[in-house]
């Protein structure tokens, strides 16, 4: 068993523990033993662009600190935006030496002080460079035969360039995944376009647009569900599904799921790991039809 | 023929090139203004301009210029969700994002401090259905 320390972030804890168990299920299928990483703190969900406002780097430093004292040189997270933002201010930290002097005098009280010593994995990057998606294929025991699968990356695995552990226009990580898992990637030129992000708070008729849009482009690739990485797409593209069909008589309701639960089906593991509860669209229908699952 | 000088327009003069608004927008963005030369490829690409009463381009543009009254009233400042499409196809290396990032910031430092969402304007039904994700990012954004 390889081990692999784990930042699961505050959504997986919360409304995404389909997220949550779904990678720790599905990663002890590939003899990965996740351990979580001890007092996590939230990671800051976004990176202050502003060059001098170095208080909301405070978050994420706090988690690269606590990687460190647990001997580890490197740590994975699947939620994208933790993902993003946790990279964003390790490398800013390491550029600036000024702004890391400055952190770790603020927060004096922490033992260990941080130098830049702490790589940030995406769980898809793990994947594809050290598990390897050979490897991973040999452990399928449920190929994805049939489904058709539309692969949305969104923002934050592959912007800024800085971040980007794949193309930047056209990413094809998780199509490989599902390649690997027997199933069917289909063309999606909407797969790194904004879902709208935050504005489901202030702003949520532009979500139900960006909904409409995503999701309606997915429909037309005859999609069976739309594949996700990050649990505020996850939200968008699922929840505001209502939104979008309000705006949109035509529109087609499609399942949202992380790559990790179809993981975690394909390599059998129990039903637990999907906790298909917590959807707005319900998987189960289009996975049955696919003969993926049994109707209960 | 209307004066040069009445209420609706504002005076375009090379002071306001050198201005301590275009110094703090670029200090704060860590940006060279000048460099953009307005090829609209932000604006094109840009997947909120839709929902934004004036463009990314012409944000850059007003920027340079020194026009923060137009700047910060507008709505674009605060539609503009960081998706960074522009800063990765800008051919000039402009980031656009912390262009807008600078001007939001700006209007959030001030005594009056003009927030454009605060935790009350949220439902506590919203608060419960939101994923923390959401609610942290929007109010990280969006308030002082």
């Amino acid at each position: 068993m390889t081990k692999l320390t784990y930042y699961p972030g505050c959504t997986l804890k919360n409304h995404a523990r389909n997220f949550d168990v779904s990678t720790v299920s599905s990663m002890g299928s590939l003899d990965v033993e996740i351990e979580e990483l001890p007092r996590w703190n939230c990671c800051g969900t976004v990176h202050c662009l502003s060059s001098e406002n170095i208080i909301n780097r405070l978050a994420p430093v706090t988690n690269l600190i606590r990687v460190k004292e647990m001997g580890s040189s490197e740590f994975m997270t699947g939620c994208a935006m933790c993902y993003n933002t946790l990279k964003r201010a390790n490398l800013d930290v390491k550029k600036r030496a000024d702004v890391l002097d400055t952190i770790n005098d603020f927060i004096y009280q922490e033992e260990t002080k941080y130098a830049g010593e702490v790589d940030v994995l995406h769980l898809l990057e793990y994947l594809r460079d050290r598990v390897t998606f050979e490897k991973l294929a040999a452990k399928v025991k449920k190929p994805l035969t049939g489904l058709k699968v539309a692969c949305y990356y969104g923002c934050l695995l592959v912007r800024p360039k800085e971040v980007a552990f794949d193309d930047v226009e056209n990413p094809v990580v998780m199509e490989d995944l599902i390649v690997a898992l027997g199933g069917i990637p289909v063309p999606f030129p909407m797969k790194a376009d904004c879902c709208g992000a935050y504005h489901t708070v202030s702003n949520p008729e532009i979500i139900a647009d960006r909904t409409n849009k995503i999701m309606g482009s997915a429909a037309e690739e005859e999609a069976d569900l739309v594949l996700v990485s990050c649990p505020l797409c996850a939200y968008n593209l699922d929840f505001r599904q209502v939104d979008a069909k309000q705006l949109n008589p035509d529109f087609k309701h499609l399942p949202v799921l992380y790559f990790t639960q179809l993981m975690a089906l394909a390599f059998g593991c129990d039903e637990s790991a999907l906790r298909f509860d917590l959807h707005h669209i319900d998987p189960t229908p289009v996975l049955t039809g696919r003969g993926l699952m049994n109707l209960v | 023929m209307a004066p040069a000088t009445s209420s609706a327009s504002v005076r375009l003069t090379s002071a306001r090139l050198t201005s301590p608004f275009v110094a703090k927008i670029e200090k704060l963005s860590a940006q060279n203004l000048q460099a953009c030369y307005q090829c609209g490829k932000c604006s094109a690409g840009c997947p909120m301009a839709a929902h934004m009463d004036i463009l990314p381009n012409q944000v850059i543009r007003l920027s340079q210029l020194g026009m923060h009254e137009r700047l910060l009233a507008s709505k674009a400042i605060w539609i503009c969700v960081s998706c960074m499409t522009c800063n990765t196809r800008c051919p000039k290396g402009v980031r656009i994002a912390e262009t807008f990032e600078a001007l939001r910031e700006t209007k959030l430092r001030t005594a009056e401090r003009e927030d454009y969402l605060s935790l009350s304007d949220i439902s506590p039904e919203a608060r419960a259905a939101l994923p923390p994700i959401a609610l942290i990012s929007a109010l990280r954004k969006l308030s002082s």
